[in-house]
This record gives structure tokens, sequence and C-alpha cells, in this order.
């Protein structure tokens, strides 16, 4: 007999149930007759003849189960017991509405961090085998992360024995001549193996080849694959096609795959080749570019880094003019892209994983104290002759039941919670982490979803069904239930509120810390007054504004017509605005001091007259520039507190000198000293910075900044339409207010985000914790009722009711919150890279967050207790 | 009362299709005549009959059709089937093979 033709019959016996089941009966009940009348034959009277056949035949409903069962599908039970679950969750709606409702919170938050824990830290970066590749830094005193030289770069690919190749980078974007005008374009330049390197292959049309760097070679440039179906709609015959880069032109030769991104240089559209021409390819003091080099198989990473130190080295000694404490520095691509947000969203995972901890262990006690209820169900059923594993079986039913529509609602509200979080998120900061680009549902995310639903169900359908020892059925059923296992699961559940209020103090003491560091950070002096300012970027076209002249009048241009807007206050011009990377950094040294090379690094900007005023900068002393020094007036600078104090120490700087090279011409006047105005994110560290006047060192590209007694924000669109009148092809750009400019820049963001984030977890963490406290004691207090009623009958007070009840109560408080404290110390200790200007060990903010939680835990188990001393003596002997 | 033998596990199958290769019969014949014929040793529990009878059917190993008994009661009655015939040759050798071997070991272990 085949399965199949077995399984037809089974089908058949199923759409034929009735017939089957009446057929049956009939069968079963003429087995009883001839029984019956063989009985009555031998003398039997027919009444006790009719008693001893049934006997004889057993427990008919048992029969005709099992002949069900012989015939049915195993899933058909499976059904019955879903219905029966379903049952008993719409029997309950409050019940079944709390359970699938913080189940889901959890779910939902653990699945949407572990999307970008997932698009972030573990799907591999789009490059063939991404652990060998490095990218490599130069090293000066004040830090290690500065740009490399061309000619050392030449000379570290030269020398080296441990990469396979070694290209470089440059980030910037450029200026695109377009048919309207001048128009900024996302971009970097980039070496000839660049893409070699990486092992990234174009989709269509080629690679640089080797050689294409040389200065005779024709300019070429790849496209990304978004920019190509942006720009050129994706049209192949783009291939060929000319695009005016920074006023030189450049043939298209190929798209890069659409999944390629390289974050360091990102956003980016246009990946043009890094030519050998110009200023920076001959002077071994430019530094300008990045190295990404890949690892030869079979060296590890420290004998790299040795070898290309060990080449620094050599080169500071041949050069000492130009590389004096000039060293290598080199880290993991890895590191270099996902460095930054790492620490962030293991936090962030972690604190998703203890709320999903909570909101289980609620679930499942709340299960715990229902399956109470229930012994008498389970009872009855088993007496019915429910066989054990039927019953466990309903218990696992119900529990992945419950986690199924938990889990299934948790995986919806992922969803929208990722949208919300990647709409949240600045663009800018978008662009710099491209690997969030298709954050989603994936293979290992929904892996991880079904995951943790199935775990969940596994804990609710084992926490009620341990409760319920088969052995005790027939205790169940006389109302018993003080049995030993009783006692095991109550310590098992008030440990659990243990648990549970020592990672609710987790959450809030790494909340509160990360609350604390916000604040902190927004109120970090940055020496500018933020508000009723406006910026945009301003970039003239090579070519119409090179000459200084050119330039200056542009800049006095803008100035008088921005001047006479209504509501103008005063305008200001930068090559480089505040609260940014930081970066430009140039090398100076005093003048009337011995220099041998050292490095004196410190942040440059060409700042208008009006800048520092308009920023509303702190004079220390000295003066600002004026609007007529120029190029006819002696070279003059401003120097900020941090330059200061790092080379003036004991001095007034002003009116000393200091200088670029040993030249005349480059010696420049120290005229006024400023407060530090942050230049780099609001996170870093100060550092020292000098201001040139903008007319004595002009740009064609620049930012204007203008202080306004009107709404800032209204005020952009007026501002780019004044400054286009000057010129309708210039570029206008990065509309902005300080106000945005901090609240977007990524520290903030960073730092805002994952405070809100730990924050709201907390929150839920504890509400979820007071409310598990609140289950375990309305629980104790039911439990203990007839021994409270004995008590006060004996003649206890209400006051000391209350006071057996908060202490247990307390009890518990204590030892979670004294777990937690030491928990929150640990995890913040963990954090510490996430933390500004506030200790790991904060005793205000720790102490702070216990009171609430112990406070709000105390408030949970004072309605309990109220009912325990409320309770009249003679009810509560009564009951039972 | 003397507790009576169990069936051997695995032998129910193997009795209703020996009873059912000398005439078809109805559940209750199929219990009345295993419990004559093994002179009241064997008595087929009522609630393991009918499971059993429908895993038979299920295996096509026996058919059952509704007839009239010759007290004209209406009756299922069930019939072997020509795999059914097989089915209990084959049960009957690993039967044999099975008593013969417990037979070596008891033998056996008399003369030890």
């Amino acid at each position: 007999m085949n399965v199949i033709s077995r399984f037809v019959k089974k089908i058949s016996i199923l759409f034929g149930r009735k017939l089957f089941a009446t057929d049956l009966d009939e069968e079963m009940a003429f087995h009883r007759e001839q029984a019956e009348k063989e009985l009555i034959a031998s003398g039997m009277t027919p009444e006790a003849a009719r008693y001893a056949a049934m006997r004889r035949f057993g427990n008919a409903v048992r029969v005709k189960e099992r002949s069900h069962e012989v015939v049915g599908f195993s899933f058909e039970t499976v059904f019955q017991d879903l219905r029966f679950a379903l049952r008993q969750l719409r029997k309950n709606p409050g019940f079944a509405a709390t359970a699938v409702l913080i189940l889901a919170l959890g779910i939902a938050s653990s699945v949407a961090i572990f999307a970008f824990v997932d698009a972030a830290l573990i799907k591999p970066l789009p490059y063939m085998d991404s652990s060998r590749l490095a990218v490599l830094y130069e090293s000066i005193p004040i830090g290690p992360k500065f740009h490399l030289s061309y000619l050392d770069y030449l000379d570290w690919k030269r020398e080296n024995k441990v990469f396979s190749s070694l290209n470089v980078y440059n980030p910037g974007g450029f200026m695109q001549k377009t048919s309207e005008g001048l128009r900024p374009a996302d971009g970097a330049r980039v070496s000839d193996g660049f893409f070699k390197t990486l092992g990234v292959s174009p989709v269509i049309g080629r690679d640089f080849q080797y050689g294409e760097d040389k200065p005779e070679a024709q300019r070429t440039a790849l496209l990304s694959y978004s920019a190509w179906q942006k720009r050129y709609g994706g049209n192949p015959n783009v291939l060929g096609q000319t695009v005016v880069l920074d006023n030189e032109p450049y043939v298209i030769i190929g798209v890069l795959p659409r999944d390629f991104s390289f974050a360091p240089a990102e956003p980016a559209d246009f990946w043009a080749i890094q030519k050998q021409t110009g200023y920076c390819e001959t002077h071994r003091g430019c530094h300008d570019l990045f190295g990404i080099a890949r690892i030869k198989d079979g060296v590890s990473f420290a004998t790299a880094f040795a070898d290309i130190k060990t080449i620094a080295q050599q080169l500071e000694k041949q050069y000492p003019d130009s590389n004096r404490d000039q060293w290598a520095f080199m880290l993991p691509l890895t590191d270099v892209i996902v460095g930054d947000i790492r620490p962030i969203l293991l936090v962030l995972l972690t604190g998703a994983g203890l709320l999903l901890l909570i909101a289980s262990v609620n679930v499942a006690s709340l299960l715990l104290v229902r399956s109470e209820s229930r012994r008498r169900e389970m009872a009855v059923r088993g007496a019915l002759g429910a066989s054990p594993k039927r019953l466990v079986r309903q218990f696992v039913t119900e529990g992945l039941l419950l986690a199924t529509i938990g889990g299934g609602l948790g995986v919806g509200g992922a969803v929208e919670a990722m949208r919300l979080l990647d709409a949240l998120m600045p663009k800018d900061m978008l662009a710099s982490m491209p690997y969030l680009r298709d954050l989603g549902l994936n293979g290992r995310v929904g892996v991880f979803a079904g995951l943790l639903a199935l775990l969940a169900g596994a804990l609710f359908a084992f926490a009620p069904m341990s409760r319920l020892k088969f052995a005790q059925i027939s205790e169940g059923l006389s109302q018993g239930g003080r049995g030993a296992a009783g006692i095991v699961w109550r310590r098992f559940g008030v440990n659990l509120v243990v648990i549970e209020l020592a990672m609710a103090m987790v959450l809030l003491g790494g909340a509160g810390l990360l609350g604390k560091s916000f604040y902190r950070l927004l109120h970090t002096d940055i020496g500018i007054q933020p508000d009723h300012v406006a910026t945009l970027r301003v970039a003239g076209e090579s070519g119409k504004y090179d000459k200084d002249e050119q330039e200056v009048a542009l800049e006095r241009e803008i100035v008088r017509r921005i001047q006479g807007l209504p509501g103008v206050i005063s305008v200001g011009l930068t090559t480089k605005l505040p609260i940014e990377d930081g970066d430009s950094t140039t090398g100076i040294r005093i003048v009337g001091r011995p220099y041998h090379g050292e490095h004196q690094e410190v942040a440059i900007r060409s700042v208008s007259s009006g800048y520092l005023p308009t920023l509303g900068a702190r004079l220390v002393s000295g003066r600002y520039f004026a609007e007529n020094e120029d190029a006819s007036k002696p070279g003059v600078a401003m120097i900020n507190e941090t330059l200061a104090k790092q080379y003036f120490l004991g001095e007034n700087p002003v009116g000393k000198q200091i200088a670029f090279d040993e030249t005349e011409k480059s010696r420049m006047l120290i005229v006024g000293i400023v407060r530090d105005l942050q230049e780099g994110q609001l996170d870093a560290a100060p550092r020292a910075a000098m201001y040139r006047p903008f007319n004595q060192n002009p740009s064609n590209n620049f930012a204007v900044l203008v202080r306004t007694a009107q709404d800032e924000t209204a005020t952009l669109p007026i501002l780019s339409a004044t400054i286009q009148q000057i010129d309708p092809v210039m570029a206008i750009y990065d509309p902005m207010t300080m106000d945005q400019k901090i609240h977007d820049a990524p520290s903030t963001y960073l730092h805002r985000s994952s405070a809100w984030l730990v924050g709201g977890f907390a929150v839920m963490a504890l509400v979820l914790g007071a409310v598990g406290l609140y289950g375990v004691i309305a629980y104790s207090v039911s439990q203990r009722t007839r021994e409270i009623g004995v008590r006060m009958a004996l003649g206890a007070q209400r006051g000391s009711v209350y006071r057996l009840i908060l202490n247990e109560a307390g009890r518990l408080i204590v030892i979670g919150v004294a777990f937690g404290l030491a928990g929150s110390v640990g995890a913040a200790m963990l954090m510490r890279k996430l933390l500004f200007g506030v200790p790991p060990w904060d005793a205000p903010t720790l102490a702070g967050v216990a009171i609430v939680l112990a406070g709000s835990a105390l408030l949970a188990s004072y309605i309990p207790a109220r009912r325990a001393a409320s309770v009249s003596p003679v009810e509560a002997l009564r009951i039972e | 009362m003397a507790k009576k033998p169990d069936l051997l596990p695995g032998t129910l199958d193997m009795l209703i299709l020996k009873t059912l290769q000398r005439a078809p019969l109805h559940g209750y014949g199929i219990a009345l005549s295993i419990k004559r014929l093994s002179d009241d040793v064997l008595t087929v529990e009522e609630g393991s009959l009918y499971p059993a009878l429908q895993r038979l059917l299920l295996q096509g190993w026996v058919k059952a059709e509704w007839r009239m008994t010759e007290t004209h009661r209406r009756a299922r009655f069930y019939t072997l089937t020509a795999a059914g015939r097989k089915q209990l040759g084959i049960e009957l050798t690993q039967f044999d093979q099975m008593i013969e071997a417990i037979g070596r070991v008891l033998s056996d272990a008399q003369e030890a």
C-alpha cells in the first residue's frame, strides 16, 4: 500500500467525516447489542447484561477517538489546539492584548535595531575580500589620521613589501559646469588602480587603466550607478560623453555596480582620475590624499603596519625638512567605515535586547499567574482522558500562537521604526553611511525575528507548563496547589522580577548618562551665538574669478547687496564654516624663534572682516580685521585661545608674527585673539586655529553667513536670489541656518539618537518593570489572602499588613536596584566612548534614576498592598 | 478472577487477518471468533479492535461493506483483500520465525 493511496483515503474520510462517525457509532452499538444478547443467553437479567456489555466495551468515546486518530491527519488535532488557544485569547482580551502588545514592542525594537546592525556590521562590504583592505594615513603629533602627500604615497607604494596594491583617493567633490551654470557635484579623485584594489569592476564600460593618471593621458571619470540613473536616465550611450568638473573636461568611461559604495568618499556621483599634475603632486609638504591598500595574502595587519612605519621613518630621515614627525598610520577599512557607529549600534542592540528580555519575562509571568487559574481546567481535561502529551501541546500551541501574533506585529512595527529612524537621519549623514541605503527586512533580519519569536514562544510554553506538574492533576481537581512546585515557581517568578528591575535600572542608567551627555553637548561653549544666523555656500566659476582682485570684488559686491536687505544686521564670509569636520590645516612657524621643521599644525580659514562679529565670537584681546585690509596692507592674522596657549604660553601673542615658511611675504602680524570657535564637531577637542583676512587670501568658493533680526529660515531664499542676481551662473548651495547645522551635525545626531532611543527603551523598561512587580506582588497577595485573613483575625493591624507586603516588595526592589546599579556602571564603562563630559559612574545621574525606579516600583506594589490591607478577615476565611 | 494474558504486541492485526481468511465477519464476530478459537485465552479488547480495523482498512488489507446478518440486522462485514492475504503471509512467516527463535532460546536455557 503506498503512501499516496493512503493519503487519498484519509482525505476522503476527512470529507466524509460524518459518515465515518455514524458508521462507527452503528458498528459499536451493534457490537454492544450482540454482547448483551450473548450475556442474556447465558442467564443474566437484561439490565445486568446491558451494564456488563458497556463495561466490557470500555470507554466508547476513547475508542472512537482512537479510531479517528488512525484515520485522521495529525495536524487536525493541531488545528483543534489552535482553535482552542484562539478561543482562550478571545476569552481574555485584556490579557491577550497586553501580552501581544508587550511582546510586539520588544520584538519591534530589537528587530529594527538589528536591521541597522545587520546593514552596518554584518552585511559584508561590497568589495572583494574586504578584510584584507586597509586605509593609510600620515600621522603627526596632534593626531594619527592626517592626509598623505602624493610623493610620500609614491615612495610607500614603491618601497613596501606587504601590499599587493596601494592606491589613493581624495574625497571632496567638484564644481560642475552645466548649461544652467555652475553646480556642485559630489565626487572624489582616485588613482588609476583604486577600483582594482577594491576588487570592483564597472557594470558597463571600463575601469581606469594603469598609466591613465599620467599628465599626457586624457582625463577620464567613472559614474556611480545612481548618478548614471539620475543624471543620464540609465542611458548606455553615456560612455564617451564629456563632463566639465572643476573647469577640466573628463570623458566618462564606465559605470560602477549598483551595490558599490565607498563610505569614506561618499556621497560621490563622479569618480575622476587623480592626475599627477599640479602643486601637490610635486610638493612633499602638500597633504591631500588617503591611501587604500590590499594586504598581501599571508601578511598580518601588524606586519603590514610595521613595514609601512619603517618606510615612513626612512622618509623622515631622507627629507627632514618636509617629513619631520611624519609617521604612518593604518586602519582596517571596516573600522574606517563603521568604526564610529559600531559602539552606538552595539549599545542600542544591547538596550533593545534587554527590553525584549524584560518584555518576554513580563509576558511569561503573566502566563504563569494565569496558569494558576487554569490548574482546574487542566486537571479536568486530564481526568477526562487527555493525554499529558496533548496537554503539553496545548501550552506549546498557546505559547507559539502568542509569539507568532506578537512577532508578526513586531516585525510590522520594526519596518515602521526603520522607516522613521531613516527619515529622522540628516541627509548628509545618510549619504556618508551608504551601507544603510537598502535597510530593511532581508533574510538575516527575517531569521533573527523568527528566532526571537520562537525563543519567546518556547519561554511562554514552558513557563506555565512547568507550573503544572502532571502528577498534581488530582490535586488540582481538589483545588489544592500548595505543592513544592508551587513554591519553587513562586520563587522563580520573584527572581524574574529582580532580573526585570535590574535590567530596567541598567537601561535607565544608560539613558540617564546618554541624556546628560547630550545635554552637555548642546550646552558646551562653542564660542558662537548660533541663533538668527543663516548660511549658504557660493562657488564662482574659475576663469571668471581666478585673480585675487576679481574675488575680492565679488566678496565686496555680495556684502554690499546683502547689507542692504531688510533685517540684516551683519554679513560675513569664510572659506570654512564652524561645526564641520574641522579639517583644512596648515603648518606655521613663529617668527623670531628657531625652526627645525616641527609640526605646528593649526586650522586655517580666510574670513571677511564681518565674519567673526556676525558669528558672535568673543574678542579676548586686540582687534578684528578691517574691511580694507587687503593685499595692499601688511599681512595680518587672528588666532584662537588654544593657539595662544599652545604656542605663546606666558606671552602676549598680539603684536608677534607667524609665518607659513621662511619667506618675508608669508609673515603675518597677530592682531587679535578670539575665544575658541568650535571648528570641528561638538564633541571634538579644542584645536588651535588661525584666521586670515579674506581680502588678503581670497577664494572663489566660500560660505556666506548673515545675522538677521528676522526669521533666519525665511531669509535663506532671499539670500540665494540676491546673490544669484550678481552672477546667474554662480553655484549657490547648502542653504542652512546655523541652528540647523548644529542640529544636523553627525555628532549631535549620534548623541541625540542614542539618548532618545535608549531613553525610549528605558521608559518602556520602567513601565514593564513596574507592571512586572505589580503582577508578582498582586499574585503573592492573592495567594496569601487566607494568611492575611488569619493574621487580621488574630488582631494584626492594617499598618502591619501594609508593612508585610511592602517589605516583600521593598526587598525585591532593593536587590533589583542594587544589581542594576552594578550593571549600570559596567554598561556605562563599555559605552564610555559615547559619553561626553559625564563619567560612567556619574553619581547624581545614577542616584536619580535609582530613585525614579524605586519610587515607581514602590508605587506599583502599593496598589496590591492596599488591597491586602483592606481584606476582610471574615471573607478571606470564608473563601477558603 | 485471574487476569487473562495480554495479546502479544503486534499480533492483533495478524489474528484479525487470519480470522477473516475463513469468511467475512463483522467486528463482534471477529472478537467472538478469536475468543472461541483460543478457548477463551485471548480476548480482544473492543478498545483496540475498532482502531485496528480502521488501520487495516486504511492499509487496504481489508474492505468493509454493510450487509444483513442472519438475524436481519445491519452490520459492517470485513473481507480480506488480495493485499491482505499477502500481508497475512508475511506476518505469519515473521511470527513463525520469532516463535522459533524464542523457542530456541528457551530450550537452550532449560538445557543449561
